[in-house]
């Protein structure tokens, strides 16, 4: 026992050594890498679109083994993001933290005062996509087309069930300038996440709904459920997504246009080497053929952005929501 | 026991009333057309709550619930400080954990308990203290990939790390 | 016919060696995570998901499954021996398994809980095979009046489960509503119930803080109290003999098992049901069809059986609406689902026809994962046995070690370590008192499901309250709560009035 004790104790002084002199010896190296797994925090919980879509960019990275270490995804989904800000936050020049966004990177600070969170002081890595958004029925309502859709609505009045996620969410602010251009009062339900909204959509506990393309196409697909038209300006999608006619090719002006952003940030004060880092590491994903090809099946709108440039549209798009929710 | 008893029908009550009162941060009262509103469940249920603790202390006021007849005491003196040595023990490693980490105040606890608790030998606590943070490292850390808290010995995993990836 | 031969192609599939030796392999690493309080199936899948880019995404889908089957086994492991649900789907499990293994009969609840999770496994994956698309629809049926019904069924079924005192076991379901309520008001988006404004109580309370809280570091307490130091927690013992003694015995509680089976599976297949209710439910039901209702809660092996075999069959039903609709039920299958989108599948109506593949080789493999983690699972509870041998100083500061761990884990998140070490001491402290706890950790599992489905179903109806009573299926399952709730008083009131001594 005594000799095991002491070739185990001698065991890990050796070790310790061992680990000191190559502590020591590696400065070499020339472009920054992580030191330790990075945090990729999800501003939302396990589950929901923004967890599958972070946790398939970490899949991307893993299988094409884009970074020497791991990304670890946390999942601080409290409070609408609220949790994950401050956390953020908190981190301030931290090189080993990211953060996978959506939009309630603004609107989460716009509504909870509190937090003393500025977006603006945030280090941008990368917008990996926009999402959208359509007017989604079920197939048995026999609407086909969005004039049939307000007749319906404005017959049924405060019957009419939209289904999204909770109060102040994208959903609730789409469906607000969808009452406001049709002059429209539906009754708006909140359920946890996009695809049991779609579920209940498919069920027919709700009337109509405002789902992301990719919550929506499998249903669609089936010919279960049917796309009225597209929040977004002319063109823009591709493939069967663009076959649905946009709120401006109806006629209906070019503001009914609503983008979920897609981007990664990262906290404040972080080393420029290592910001540069994670802008080559993002790039990589999205070049990817996994990422392309995601982004045509799921009717998501490619959009890389980085830098200056991406900060400015944040701040932009800051600006907007402060508008639409003071309405 | 029938202090005790009393003690914690109180301190839930209070408690109960903390509750309703932060509840009414959100609107509790019925909103036409919505139902509940956002605080309505928590301030109702904690409404029960105080409800049910001034039951209990009815109930300890008669000397119907079998912990207000007996009178037995709540705790030895022996149990008290079994009790608190092992809590505080525990609120002890916890906050260790912010500052030195897991793999620094895990150990110390074990040694801890063991020693001062159980009286064991060092030929085994000095092993059992040196594998079940390497364990511990194998299977949450390269296994699983979760990275536990290491506070300021950070820096000493980064070749480990290294070597992992 | 067709489906016996896609059944046929599909155990072909599972056969292959590469995907016989994933199952093997998968069944014992989720047996390992399942068996590690506050590491669940929703981990072991989580964490190996990138793992499976290595494979072909049949292969991929067979592994993940095998890991989730092989957790759900191992979820009873930790419930029985140390009396710590390792996650939400084994809280009934320690029930009675807990009481079981105090009584040095540790074995006999192993045996029983793995035997009930294998006819579970099982039963549910033949009505899988056989009813796949028309349960699609059923689940489809199921909106918030429905889902509030059967949240209320879930509740019913636990009136029994507290002890004498009523004022006492409100409060504990009270106080466990309340707890659930902390976080995020979901209908107006607000935050709610902050306590002190300490960001970590946005993510509100997570289920397993409170249940590592009572049942890890507040059991243990209570242990170190018992034993002032140094006495074993159990006296096992295994032999062949016995495991061959507690199988026959086991025949007696086939009712339990199949009453588990059925139940597990409808309830698992309602999106946002999942595998817990069901095995409270399966637990609930058990009791109150039992012969000697009051023997539950003190080592009855029906009371292993009844929800073990239902958070199987839930698990398997829960990949239903995973694979037909895209819609999860359950974490665990929310996170499969993310790994199918990787691997190029579109889950939803359409996988059953353009996937056969993918499709009959994941259930087929659902039979052999089965029926591998049983095998595992019998072969390691000797091992499991000699660990409760060891020592209580060496093994409570190694539980208490894991219970940290466990708590930290889910969210890597301080906050809850300590929170957790709060619940612990104060649960403690009241169970001295004899507050019983079980229902408040089921009321925090059971408390947001409940509240959402409440308010999004009036908020449907316009405040209309009538709305859970006009719908056929609501309206249904109301009235088998309510009569479920009275049931019991009538009971207790016809004791009483038999011996009025009693009173």
């Amino acid at each position: 026992m005594k000799i095991f004790m002491t070739s185990v104790l001698s065991a890990v002084m050796g070790a310790l050594i061992g680990l000191g002199t190559i502590v020591v010896s590696d400065t070499s190296e020339a472009a920054w890498q992580p030191k330790k797994p990075v945090e990729f925090v999800i501003m939302a919980g396990k589950g929901g679109g923004a967890d599958r879509l972070a946790r398939f960019i970490q899949g991307i990275i893993e299988k094409n083994k884009l970074s020497s270490k791991p990304l670890v995804p946390i999942n601080k989904g409290g409070g609408s993001g609220a949790e994950a800000l401050q956390y953020l936050k908190s981190k301030k020049g931290d090189n080993h933290v990211i953060m996978a966004t959506l939009n309630s990177y603004y609107t989460t600070p716009l509504r909870q005062k509190g937090l003393g969170v500025d977006i603006g002081s945030f280090t941008p890595i990368a917008r990996m996509a926009e999402d959208t958004f359509q007017l989604w029925v079920h197939v048995d309502t026999g609407i086909t087309n969005v004039k049939e859709y307000v007749a319906a609505v404005k017959k049924a009045g405060k019957k009419w069930k939209m289904g999204g996620t909770g109060k102040g969410a994208e959903d609730s602010l789409v469906t607000a300038m969808l009452e406001k251009k049709f002059g429209l009062g539906v009754t708006y339900v909140p359920y946890k996440g996009g695809g049991k909204v779609a579920k209940e959509l498919i069920g027919k506990h709700i009337n109509s709904t405002v789902n992301n393309p990719s919550e929506q196409v499998g249903f669609w697909d089936a010919g279960k459920s049917r796309p009225l038209a597209s929040f977004t300006p002319k063109g823009k999608l591709k493939g069967k997504w663009g076959k649905i006619p946009t709120f401006e090719d109806l006629g209906h002006g070019a503001d009914m246009v609503y983008y979920m952003q897609r981007s990664v940030v990262a906290p404040g004060g972080m080393s420029d080497d290592a910001r540069d880092f994670y802008v080559d590491l993002f790039e990589k994903v999205y070049r990817s053929e996994e990422w392309q090809n995601y982004l045509v099946k799921k009717g998501l709108i490619p959009g890389w952005l980085t830098g200056e440039k991406l900060q400015k549209y944040f701040l932009e798009e800051r600006s907007k929501h402060a508008k639409l929710l003071s309405k | 026991m029938r202090k005790a008893e009393l003690s914690m029908a109180i301190i839930m009550a209070l408690f109960s009333i903390y509750l309703m009162w932060k509840s009414t941060e959100l609107p509790i009262g019925w909103i036409p057309d919505e139902g509940p509103g956002g605080g309505a469940f928590s301030f109702w249920l904690s409404g029960g709550m105080l409800f049910c603790c001034l039951a209990m202390i009815i109930r300890w006021w008669r000397r119907t619930s079998p912990p207000s007849r007996s009178d037995k005491p709540f705790m030895d003196r022996e149990t008290f400080v079994l009790f608190l040595t092992v809590s505080l023990s525990l609120a002890t490693m916890i906050a260790l954990i912010h500052f030195v980490g897991v793999y620094i105040s895990l150990p110390l606890f074990l040694i801890f308990y063991m020693r001062y608790l159980g009286s064991h030998k060092w030929k085994l606590i000095v092993p059992m203290a040196i594998f079940t943070p390497i364990f511990t490292f194998i299977f949450f850390e390269m296994a699983l990939k979760k990275t536990l808290p290491k506070g300021v010995t950070e820096p000493l995993f980064y070749p480990i790390y290294d070597l992992m990836y | 016919m067709e489906i016996l031969g896609h059944l046929f192609d599909g155990f072909l599939i599972s056969f292959e060696p590469l995907n016989l030796a994933l199952v093997i392999f998968g069944a014992a690493i989720g047996l390992f995570i399942g068996a590690m309080p506050g590491l669940g199936s929703v981990n072991g899948v989580a964490i190996l998901l990138p793992m499976t880019f290595l494979v072909p995404p049949t292969s991929a889908v067979i592994f993940l499954g095998a890991i989730y089957y092989g957790a759900m086994y191992g979820g009873a492991i930790s419930s029985i021996m140390l009396g710590i649900p390792g996650a939400s789907t084994a809280v009934a499990t320690t029930f009675d398994g807990r009481p079981l293994a105090m009584k040095g009969e540790a074995d006999r609840a192993l045996v029983a809980a793995a035997t009930a999770s294998f006819i579970g496994g099982t039963i549910s994956v033949i009505l899988f095979t056989a009813f796949a698309p028309p349960l699609a629809e059923v689940a489809l049926a199921f909106g918030p009046p429905e889902e509030f019904a059967l949240m209320m069924l879930a509740f019913a079924t636990f009136i029994g489960l507290g002890g004498d005192d009523i004022p006492k076991t409100l409060f504990s379901i009270l106080i466990g509503l309340v707890l659930s309520a902390v976080g995020l008001d979901i209908v107006s988006g607000e935050p709610r119930l902050i306590f002190m404004d300490l960001p970590g109580f946005m993510h509100g309370i997570n289920f397993l803080v409170l249940a590592i809280g009572i049942y890890g570091i507040g059991e243990m307490l209570w242990t170190v109290e018992l034993s002032k130091g140094e006495v074993m927690i159990s006296q096992a013992t295994i032999s062949v003999r016995r495991v061959f003694d507690s199988l026959r015995e086991l025949l007696k509680t086939w009712k339990t098992m199949l009453m588990g089976s059925f139940l597990g599976y409808f309830v698992g297949i309602l999106p946002a049901a999942g595998a817990t209710p069901g095995s409270l439910m399966a637990y609930g039901f058990a009791k109150t069809i039992a012969k000697d209702p009051d023997s539950f809660g003190k080592g009855n092996v029906d009371g292993v059986v009844a929800p073990e075999a239902a958070n199987n069959a839930a698990s398997t039903g829960s990949m239903l609406p995973m694979l037909t609709l895209g819609i999860p039920g359950s974490p665990t299958t929310a996170i499969l689902l993310g790994g199918m989108v990787i691997w190029g599948l579109e889950p939803g109506p359409l996988l059953f026809v353009e996937h056969t593949e993918f499709v009959w080789g994941l259930i087929a493999s659902l039979y052999s994962a089965n029926l591998f983690a049983l095998l595992i699972n019998i072969a390691f509870i000797p091992a499991f046995i000699w660990v409760l041998k060891l020592p209580f100083t060496v093994l409570a500061p190694i539980i208490f070690m894991l219970c940290i761990i466990g708590g930290y884990v889910p969210t890597l998140d301080m906050h809850d370590v300590w929170l957790m070490l709060v619940f612990g001491v104060v649960g403690y402290l009241m169970r001295k008192l004899d507050y019983p706890l079980a229902p408040a950790v089921l009321a925090i599992v059971l408390g947001p499901l409940a509240e959402r489905s409440l308010r999004q179903s009036l908020i449907g109806s316009q405040g209309d309250v009538m709305i859970f009573f006009e719908r056929p299926i609501s309206g249904t399952i109301l009235i088998i709560a309510l009569l479920l709730f009275v049931l019991p008083a009538v009971r207790v009131f016809r004791q009483r009035s038999h011996n009025p001594n009693l009173a």
